[in-house]
């Protein structure tokens, strides 16, 4: 038996499996509790697909039917590219049947009038369930397996099924939800087509208005948010170009701390900064006092609003910036700037005519990446937004609370998805092969220039004094848990460390009676779940991308990077959106959460595994096939092993990410799976700063400890045994 | 290995495209059992490409490749046998030697027990045993490329695959591990495909060469042939260096045709030559370097003096020729006026 019925024989084995033995539509109380199999034979809605095709549900008639056609060229038909051809043509007809009738029929019959009356009724049905997603894997295992007999790709069945996996993964999870936002838009409460929302949304002049330039009071949320961007984006490309210059180019003696600067932003859950300016700057904040009681002047609430927000933004921010800029200052090659030197250029010349425009295209990379970071921003406008808030809070605001306007949610939705794919798009239309900065590491001697002395100085200061700020705001979050009432009462109290994390003995053992441990734990579990899931899928696609040809593989890779431009807000709606109604239901659950993180968070992995392959000499892959290994043995036994810088970075990454972010996750908990960050913004609102502050940085030292346990547990790449190879050439002697 | 055509190889008029760029157009080559066949050419010339069409590791666009008697085109790479000795060496650098050898074995299904041991029996036929514990960054470039060697040939492939192997290693480390693998070859009688840009070095390990130029065959032939009958100037100037210069064939009877360049006259197997202009292949020692007698005039433009041997730049009627010249110990002024008197070898009549 060849390898090609070998493995048809598993999937159509699966299919059938799942096609008798497990449920069709999806368990309300979770596949995984169990407790459904008592009501097996009380409910309906339990019964597996050839029952309810047996009960009437004539939709799920093709699905067996084509399993039975599959099965029958399994035993008819050699393998090969007739029977190849014919196995693509059934899986594909399979995944579209299954994408039609569960859309067409939700839970209260047809979705749509026009079918209905075409014809006629059609009895509700439930979510897809186990069921049904073991027959979408199988029908797309049956295109990739079809497509590896016809010899796509050599015939590696391997690289066909993972690819296809992953079309499917990302269609359900990126595209799918995208999509139901802008149908979103065109749907009244009860789902029907209109276009009264849209309408009615597009031209508010609260939205657009741009009244504040002719002197009123205040111009539309989009205009706000795109100055904001642009204001943050020009202030943390000049900060950051400041610090990678300090930090590579001077004497500066605290070099060394400056690029820790670059982990704070990974590990700040993205309102603390807010948080912690208010605690400085607000109202009653310390250094208000302190200024005010110099000067007898009056501040007032201007930390709530746009300012604030900027500033939050510029400190969260800085550190990214400066990370990219890193990299491009040390990338330009010293050769350059030494062959500058030598035809008579002075530094300040060289570094105007020669340093800076080799910056530019890294330079125009970072205000990008920045203005993406404040267009995507939820965290710091949601604490310091007051009255004037931008897109992302906007967004979350029209679903939850009084207004639930959701085709108000799905337009401005899709008016900051516009501007965040546009500067994605320009980042790569207009800067790919731009870069002159060499990727380090070999050949060129030679030192960087210093910085000219009428730089050095002006740049030193600024860089002092921004990390002196920056130092203050993060010991504010740090102090600010022990202090019993910020501004009014600064006694020192453990009160609020009590109160989000008291442990009690009582009579039944350990009790967890801090507020906290609920949604600690649920935060735990759930990024130690997405973080390797997150790591694996991008690592595999990365995998792919890196060394594997296939048409359409360009548009593949534009579409994941594609969705790291996608603002978390709009991730959160569009989730709400997609997964809140049959054909897939998720809303509630834990697996919502995980999915959103791992689809988020992928993209980097996606980016480090590329990276870290592109180190990796492809002669490797090479030399394993013509060893006789396929492509799975591989990927296991050659290319994971030397890979594992890059899966500690994106299992770290992931795992932090899923701690700290709150864009779409505030969107997607449930009184069962509350998420910590969720959890503080609701302190924050309830006026709780203290305990707020406290949970913070209790998370902040947690993710500290993680990553350095990641870092031991994965261990570095043992290549070399001694730092010094023995004596190199034996034969030259 | 009662197959008969075990480790013959064949290419049916194979054509690979890339996109738009045709890197080799119509290659048909036929390569017998237990010979050493280099593909040599300048870099772009399809040779490496041809290779990899035959490892499997690119699939033609048209055409049939057979190894053994059997049609492999459409087979992946890790389903023919066939292994391959990378430029890189490509060992896995987290993998002791040992199970760098042993790799191939348990990816074709043996047990990690006998395949150790195969692959220590592998070590030790490239003069490597007790090394086996070793990461490869631990061993020489010398030690590395006899271990990618042995990894490959513990599998008992059909054809051994060769991709410019000796490219890593310094010039000394070069000549001794060329002739390493010609025994080893000649020993273990398996088929080999080598490829190199290096003349000297298929001269020196080949029984046939098959010299490639912008994806076509140039020439193929014994060492010997390619060097002593040239088919083209370009063949001449690329196996060894030469002087191709202008000459009439006079008359040519039973096989051996009179020649006259620039008042000089020399007499050699007429291959193809007709009477007529024809053009010589004449390598630089082929000239004795005299002050006055018979022979072709000419006048020093340049002189070399290198050790063993002198270089000049001479003009002569039949164009500038380079000459060297291992006879005498000190080299003539520039300016000087020679005559230069053919050897008897070194000279050619291009086909």
């Amino acid at each position: 038996m060849n390898a090609d019925n070998r493995r048809l024989d598993w999937i159509l084995g699966g299919a059938i499996a799942a096609l008798l033995i497990l449920p069709w539509y999806k368990i309300r109380g979770g596949f995984f509790s169990f407790g459904w199999i008592g009501d097996l034979f009380t409910k309906s809605d339990l019964w597996p697909a050839t029952v309810q095709v047996a009960i009437g549900r004539w939709q799920l008639w093709p699905v067996l039917a084509l399993i039975l056609g599959a099965l029958w060229l399994r035993h008819a038909r050699p393998s090969g590219a007739d029977r190849g051809r014919w196995l693509v043509w059934l899986g594909a007809a399979g995944l579209v049947w299954l994408i039609a009738e569960g859309l067409a029929i939700g839970t209260r019959g047809w979705n749509w009038g026009l079918l209905e009356s075409m014809f006629g009724e059609v009895a509700g049905q439930p979510a897809f369930g186990a069921g049904a997603v073991i027959l979408a894997v199988a029908f797309t295992c049956l295109i990739s397996f079809g497509a590896a007999e016809r010899g796509a790709l050599k015939g590696d069945a391997f690289i066909l099924t993972s690819i296809s996996m992953l079309i499917l993964l990302v269609a359900t999870f990126v595209f799918y939800p995208i999509l139901s936002i802008f149908t979103g838009a065109f749907q009244d409460i009860d789902g029907a087509f209109t276009t009264e929302g849209v309408a009615r949304n597009i031209v508010d002049p609260k939205i657009w208005s741009l009244s504040c330039l002719i002197g009123g009071p205040s111009c539309g949320v989009a205009w706000r948010t795109l100055f904001l961007a642009l204001c943050t984006a020009t202030a943390t490309t000049g900060l950051g170009l400041a610090f990678a210059l300090v930090a590579t180019r001077t004497a500066f003696p605290f070099k060394k701390s400056l690029r820790l600067l670059t982990i704070l932003p990974i590990i700040t859950p993205p309102f603390v900064v807010g948080l912690s300016l208010i605690m400085l700057l607000g109202r009653t904040g310390t250094l208000t006092q302190v200024i005010e009681g110099a000067t007898g002047l009056e501040f007032g609430r201007w930390i709530y609003g746009l300012p604030g927000i900027w500033l939050a933004q510029v400190l969260s921010f800085t550190p990214i910036s400066f990370l990219v800029l890193i990299g491009v200052v040390e990338g330009i090659s010293p050769s350059m700037e030494e062959a500058s030197q030598t035809l008579r250029a002075g530094r300040w010349r060289t570094f105007r005519m020669v340093s800076l425009p080799l910056m530019a295209p890294g330079l125009a990379n970072a205000f990008l990446i920045g203005f993406i970071e404040s267009m995507a921003d939820f965290g710091n406008p949601l604490v310091l937004g007051g009255s004037g808030g931008v897109l992302s809070t906007e967004i979350f605001f029209s679903v939850v609370g009084a207004q639930n306007d959701p085709s108000r949610a799905a337009v401005l939705a899709a008016i900051l998805l516009c501007f965040t794919l546009s500067a994605f798009l320009a980042q790569r239309m207009w800067l790919s092969g731009k870069n002159f900065a060499t990727v380090g590491g070999k050949g060129d001697g030679g030192m960087h220039a210093g910085l000219p002395r009428r730089l050095a100085w002006p740049v030193i200061t600024i860089v002092t004094v921004w990390s002196i700020f920056t130092l203050v705001v993060y010991t504010m979050i740090l102090f600010g848990g022990f202090v019993k009432l910020w501004g009014l009462d600064n006694s020192l109290t453990l009160e609020h460390y009590a109160h989000a994390f008291g442990i009690t003995w009582g009579e039944d053992g350990l009790r967890w009676t801090g507020v906290a441990w609920n949604s600690f734990w649920t935060t735990m579990l759930i990024a130690l779940i997405a973080a390797p899931l997150t790591a694996a899928v991008g690592l595999l696609t990365g995998w792919l991308i890196a060394r594997q040809k296939f048409p359409g593989k360009a548009v593949f890779e534009f579409v994941l990077m594609m969705s790291f431009a996608i603002p978390g807000t709009v991730i959160g709606i569009s989730y709400i959106m997609a997964f809140n109604l049959p054909p897939i239901q998720m809303t509630g659950t834990a697996l919502i959460l995980i999915m959103c993180f791992v689809f988020r968070n992928m993209p980097v992995g996606v980016r480090g595994s590329i990276a870290a392959m592109a180190q990796l000499d492809g002669s490797l892959d090479e030399a394993s096939l013509t060893l006789g290994a396929n492509s799975g043995r591989t990927l296991r036994r050659v290319i994971l092993p030397l890979l594992r810088p890059a899966i500690t970075a994106a299992l770290v990454y992931s795992f932090v990410r899923a701690i700290t972010s709150i864009s779409a996750v505030i969107f997607l908990v449930s009184a069962k799976y509350n998420m910590a960050t969720a959890y503080i913004v609701g302190l924050v609102e309830n006026g709780q700063y203290g305990v707020a502050i406290a949970y913070s940085s209790v998370l902040i030292v947690v993710m500290i400890i993680v990553i350095g346990g990641f870092q031991m547990l994965v261990g570095e790449r043992r290549l070399r045994r001694r730092s010094n190879p023995p004596a190199a050439k034996e034969a030259t002697a | 290995m009662s197959n008969p055509q075990r480790g013959a190889v064949e290419f049916r008029a194979v054509r690979k495209d890339y996109g738009g760029f045709t890197a080799v157009p119509n290659l048909n080559l036929k390569i017998e059992p237990g010979q050493l066949v280099t593909l040599l050419g300048p870099s772009g010339c399809g040779k490496t490409t041809t290779l990899r069409m035959l490892a499997g590791l690119e699939t033609p666009t048209e055409g049939a490749i057979l190894i053994g008697g059997q049609d492999v085109t459409r087979l992946p790479a890790n389903r023919r046998d066939v292994t391959m000795v990378f430029q890189s060496y490509a060992l896995f650098p987290h993998m002791s030697v040992l199970d760098n050898i042993a790799y191939g074995l348990e990816s074709g299904g043996m047990k990690a027990a006998e395949a150790r041991d195969h692959a220590a029996r592998g070590l030790d036929l490239v003069g490597l045993a007790g090394r086996g514990d070793r990461l490869p960054s631990e061993l020489s470039g010398g030690q590395q490329q006899r271990v990618a060697v042995a990894r490959a040939l513990v599998l008992e492939p059909q054809v051994l695959l060769l991709d410019e192997p000796l490219s890593n290693l310094d010039a000394r480390l070069r000549r001794r591990v060329r002739t390493e693998i010609r025994e080893l070859q000649q020993r273990l009688g398996f088929t080999a495909v080598y490829v190199t840009h290096d003349q000297d070095e298929a001269l020196a390990v080949s029984d046939r060469i098959v010299v490639m130029k912008d994806g076509h065959i140039a020439q193929d032939g014994a060492p010997r042939e390619l060097y002593e009958a040239p088919a083209s100037e370009f063949i001449a100037d690329f196996i060894g260096e030469a002087n191709v210069i202008d000459c009439q064939i006079l008359s040519v009877a039973e096989g051996q045709a009179r020649i006259g360049v620039g008042g000089a006259e020399l007499t050699l197997p007429a291959r193809k030559g007709r009477p007529g202009a024809a053009r010589l292949a004449v390598r630089p020692n082929a000239f004795h370097v005299r002050t006055d007698g018979p022979g072709l005039e000419g006048r020093v433009t340049s002189a070399a003096y290198l050790g063993d041997h002198i270089e000049y730049e001479i003009d002569t009627a039949a164009g500038s020729l380079f000459v060297v010249d291992a006879a005498s110990s000190t080299a003539r002024a520039p300016g000087s006026s020679v005559r230069l008197q053919f050897s008897g070898t070194g000279v050619a009549l291009i086909a």
